[in-house]
């Protein structure tokens, strides 16, 4: 429609298949390639002096690796830890991670046409790491770059070298 | 070339040498190696045959696969090494120290000529001075004597070139003859380019073609007068004839010295010889470079009747040859070991990591079990446990190699450092066998590197100094390395000056340290790990290079462990670092915080016990200490320091674990001790980040991941 | 299938030498010196004797002397790889009782040319 599209600079993704979840109220699609696998929720070992959102870290077969709760980051009001909440392994950058999730729904193929860029939306999620809306039938997805929201500063999960 | 038609021999044509050659670099590293330290090893006044002999095989074995795998420039400077080397060994020359010095350099030269052919990268090493030297030397001449620019790291491409003393080059750089050897060529008259190309070139000299320009077996001769080095010479050759063709050789000298050349058939059989072939095959003798004795069993038939007395008489006495078993590094060695990659042991290691963790989950799990009903189960899980451990240790000692790999670098370096500092040092080494884990070996070389020289730059006093005070002029160093409990402890100790109490805090003061004249010689000595914090006088080359000793601290700490300084001012100091054997693995402690698990690393457990009423005291508003047998530690309450979430606020946590660490002492508050164990050490920053006071983590029996305490840390919380 | 004994402590020259002789179709067993040579030569014999001259503990020549006291190596081929040509080395070859020499360096084909002189 418009003919001012505002890509910036995020690419209209390459991925077709998209992992669906629900934080709160909205539902998310992620590159299926970048997860490992799905497992229920076990409590982690804390970590002290960690933001609330970082759970801290499980053993995943020999792996130490961290768990941080998407949607505590991401602002939903209440999160309970029941059957239905679900652990997403991903795997980003070489680095193992757990993100928590309310529920994970399926996974779809969304054709690149289907992609929208992403406008000035109020979403939960800071819009630089949305890389553009999926239109499934009725299903609004919001498409997340998993790698960059993860590598984020302000979700800390990878350590920031200050310049010496 | 003779026909080939039988089994196998268009099989043979078609060989791949390069196949060989990364175990050639790496055994000719470990001949070098080997060489450098026999050769610091020798009594100069009175060199053992032995240990020449020795390093003469080192040379020759170089030697030997570097003219076999076509890297002449190598084979060139190990055939005069050898050349030298075989005078020597026959007690034809006398050993000096020059030629020593000359040796060492020429190690360092071929170090950085292998790592070339190695790497593919580098400048071609320039050994014309080299070479030079070392002819001199066979010659019975005494040559202005280079001296050899400190070989400080290994870095193979930036090995520094001999730096010629003024003096000498003129000497070195005049001009000289040489006999040049080309072919065999398939066409001899391709070396008349090389006469046009002196011709061409100004200044490259002359050249005369020598056998009257006949070509012997597609071989030319030429005497070349020239001031160009060889490696120039070969560059410019290289156009018109491929390298490994070009032989030079100090005139008088036959020049089929290394490589015989091809001409010669290379090989030889005695006529009557057992298995010697019909003399109507062998090739005759004198051109061949190969034969067949007469007469030698197994020689072919030949029309000669083999005589009846088989009994052969040594005419002459073969070459004494060193018949008896070394008691040296065991040249048989690899006749039972076997290389294997890093990767593939650590594979091992991670592999039985996980098997131990599985392990103690079982054993957890079958911990209610009825041994009535069960017993076979639980004596076989008892058989897995000691199976486990046993397997654990085994492959861990696979990654462990002895100090005296880390140890054999100091000899060279302390003895160039010395002579730059116009000190006499002796380096006496104890405890060499003693060993550690690979990865660690690595990580702690530079920090060692480091006290070393420190010990030789600020230490040890000039000769003259040490002769004023008293002391031998020749100071010590000693490098110490031996077994504590599961650490491996490394001392560096110096007979020299010491640590001036005054002058440290003196020089804190002006630093704006904090340092009263109440320290403790401890702290005080402490102060030189203080960041900045240099006690030479001047700035030299060679430690005030910008890495203090807190960089040195801090990299010992990264590995988990500690240095400890002693000094008496006047008659040396005494560095001892302490390090845990691998940084897989650990003894743990493992102590109940609330509802949570924390490890402690068991080498930093000093003591622990149940606090009594009136022990803590509250000191202002700087904390708690206890008072343990008439001393005040600091307490650390781990529940604070990890704000542990506690649900039963009735309760009180009463356990004392007073821990050590970075030379202090703290008690750490605990609810209660859960017992001892190895685990597994992981680590938090592959998937995570640094996490303050925490040094890693392990997987407990349950699979629940147990976050391991940094005690060093901990310590340092409880000193602000 | 003939068998080929190949004595070198070098394990780079052993390398090249066993795969360069099994390239060929021959047997191989590899000592790393004369000692190590003479104690798997006791048990077996050979087609022949490939051994390097210099090395630790047993010299090329001293293995050649104490094969030829074993009745089992007679007649076997023994042939000493050297650097050295010298005729000294030759008399105390040829002293020792081995076939023949073969100077380092060569390459593999001049290996099987000689080999195949001997072995039939």
């Amino acid at each position: 429609m418009g003919n001012i599209e505002r890509i910036d600079s995020r690419q209209v993704p390459a991925a077709r298949e998209y992992l669906t979840f629900r934080l709160g109220n909205e539902e998310y699609g992620i590159d299926i390639l970048r997860v490992q696998e799905i497992r229920g929720y076990e409590a982690p070992t804390r970590i002290a002096n960690a933001p609330n959102f970082i759970k801290g870290v499980v053993n995943l077969r020999g792996v130490i690796a961290p768990i941080v709760d998407l949607r505590m980051r991401f602002g939903c009001e209440r999160v309970d830890y029941n059957g239905l909440t679900v652990t997403v392994i991903l795997n980003v950058g070489n680095r193992v991670i757990g993100a928590v999730v309310d529920s994970v729904s399926d996974v779809l193929e969304i054709p690149a046409q289907s992609v929208k860029p992403a406008p000035e939306i109020n979403s939960a999620v800071d819009a630089r790491y949305i890389v553009g809306l999926g239109q499934v039938g009725e299903r609004m997805l919001i498409l997340l770059d998993i790698a960059s929201l993860i590598a984020s500063p302000e979700l800390g999960l990878i350590e920031t070298r200050e310049a010496a | 070339m003779g026909e080939m038609t039988s089994e196998g021999s268009q099989l043979s044509a078609g060989i791949d040498l390069s196949q060989f050659y990364q175990v050639f670099f790496e055994e000719a590293g470990e001949n070098l190696d080997r060489m450098e330290q026999l050769l610091l090893e020798l009594d100069i006044e009175a060199p053992d045959d032995e240990e020449l002999n020795a390093i003469f095989r080192c040379a020759h074995s170089i030697k030997g696969g570097a003219a076999t795998f076509g890297f002449a420039d190598v084979a060139e400077l190990t055939h005069q090494m050898e050349t030298l080397l075989d005078k020597l060994r026959r007690h034809e020359l006398q050993l000096t120290a020059p030629m020593v010095d000359v040796l060492l350099a020429s190690g360092d030269a071929l170090k950085a000529q292998l790592a070339r052919h190695q790497t593919g990268a580098g400048d071609e090493f320039d050994t014309t001075e080299l070479l030079f030297n070392i002819r001199a030397m066979v010659a019975g001449e005494t040559p202005k004597v280079i001296a050899a620019a400190a070989a400080a790291a290994p870095a193979p491409v930036a090995a520094p070139a001999p730096a010629p003393a003024p003096a000498a080059a003129p000497a070195a750089a005049g001009a000289r003859t040489l006999e040049l050897t080309v072919g065999p060529l398939d066409d001899p008259s391709q070396a008349n380019n090389l006469v046009d190309l002196f011709k061409e070139i100004v200044d490259l000299g002359t050249i005369e073609a020598l056998d009257g320009g006949v070509a012997e077996g597609g071989m030319r001769r030429f005497k070349v007068v020239t001031s160009s080095s060889e490696s120039d010479l070969l560059d410019l050759f290289t156009f018109h004839v491929s390298r490994e063709h070009v032989r030079f050789a100090p005139i008088g000298e036959p020049a089929a010295a290394a490589p015989a050349p091809a001409a010669d058939l290379g090989y030889g059989f005695f006529d009557d010889a057992p298995g010697a072939p019909a003399a109507t095959e062998a090739a005759k003798e004198g051109e061949a470079g190969y034969g067949f004795f007469e007469n030698s069993p197994g020689a072919p038939q030949s029309h000669v009747t083999p005589t009846e007395s088989a009994s052969p008489q040594a005419a002459k006495p073969a070459p004494k040859a060193a018949a008896k078993a070394e008691a040296k590094a065991g040249a048989a060695l690899d006749a039972a070991t076997i290389r294997v990659s890093v990767e593939k042991v650590d594979q091992l290691i991670n592999l039985v990591g996980e098997l131990v963790i599985t392990q103690a989950m079982l054993a957890q799990n079958s911990r209610g079990l009825d041994p009535a009903v069960h017993q076979q189960m639980l004596a076989g899980l008892t058989d897995l446990d000691r199976n486990t451990r046993d397997l654990q240790e085994a492959v861990m000692s696979i990654r462990m190699i002895p100090m005296a790999t880390v140890f054999n670098r100091f000899p060279r370096m302390l003895r160039d450092l010395a002579a730059k500092l116009g000190k006499k040092v002796d380096l006496v080494t104890q405890g060499e066998a003693t060993e550690l884990d690979k990865g660690l070996v690595e990580k702690i070389t530079d920090p060692l590197t480091h006290l070393v020289r420190n010990s030789c730059d600020h230490g040890i006093e000039l000769p003259q100094d040490r002769l004023a005070k008293g002391k031998p002029e020749q100071g010590t160093i000693t490098l110490a390395a031996s077994h504590q409990g599961g650490s491996i402890v490394i001392e560096v100790r110096d007979d020299g000056r010491g640590l001036s109490r005054e002058k440290l805090l003196k020089k804190a003061r002006e630093r704006g340290l904090h340092a009263p004249d109440s320290l403790s010689d401890q702290e005080v000595w402490g102060l030189i790990f203080e960041p900045g914090f240099s006690t030479a006088d001047q700035v030299t080359d060679v430690s005030g290079r910008g890495v203090g000793m807190d960089v040195v601290k801090k990299n010992i700490a990264s590995l988990g462990g500690t240095v400890e300084i002693d000094s008496a001012e006047g008659y040396g100091m005494r560095v001892a670092v302490r390090l845990p054997l691998t940084l897989a693995i650990m003894d743990g402690m493992s102590v109940g915080v609330g509802e949570e698990v924390y490890i402690l690393p068991l080498s930093s457990v000093v003591e622990s016990f149940q606090v009594e009423p009136g022990m803590v005291k509250s000191i202002g508003n700087s904390g708690r200490v206890v008072e343990v047998r008439q001393e005040y530690m600091p307490v650390v309450e781990l529940e604070q320091v990890f704000q542990v979430p506690r649900f039963d606020f009735e309760h009180v946590s009463s356990i004392m674990v007073v821990v050590e660490a970075e030379g202090g002492r703290v008690a750490l508050l605990v609810d209660e001790l859960l017992g001892q164990q190895q685990v597994v050490v992981k680590n938090l920053e592959a998937n995570y980040r640094k996490v303050t006071d925490v040094s890693g983590a392990t997987i407990m029996g349950d699979g629940r991941v147990a976050l391991i305490l940094d005690t060093g840390s901990l310590v340092r919380r409880s000193r602000h | 299938m003939h068998s080929i004994l190949a004595v070198d402590d070098s394990a780079s020259m052993r390398q090249m030498v066993s795969f360069t002789l099994k390239s060929a179709g021959y047997n191989v067993v590899e000592a790393v010196d004369g000692q190590d040579a003479f104690e798997k030569a006791g048990s077996r014999g050979f087609d022949l004797v490939l051994t390097d001259q210099n090395m630790p503990r047993m010299d090329g020549i001293s293995l050649t002397k104490k094969l030829r006291e074993n009745p089992q190596f007679k007649a076997t081929p023994i042939l000493i790889l050297t650097t050295e040509s010298s005729d000294q080395m030759k008399q105390a070859g040829r002293a020792a009782g081995a076939t023949g020499w073969l100077v380092k360096p060569f390459d593999p084909s001049k290996l099987i040319e000689v080999i195949q002189k001997v072995i039939r």
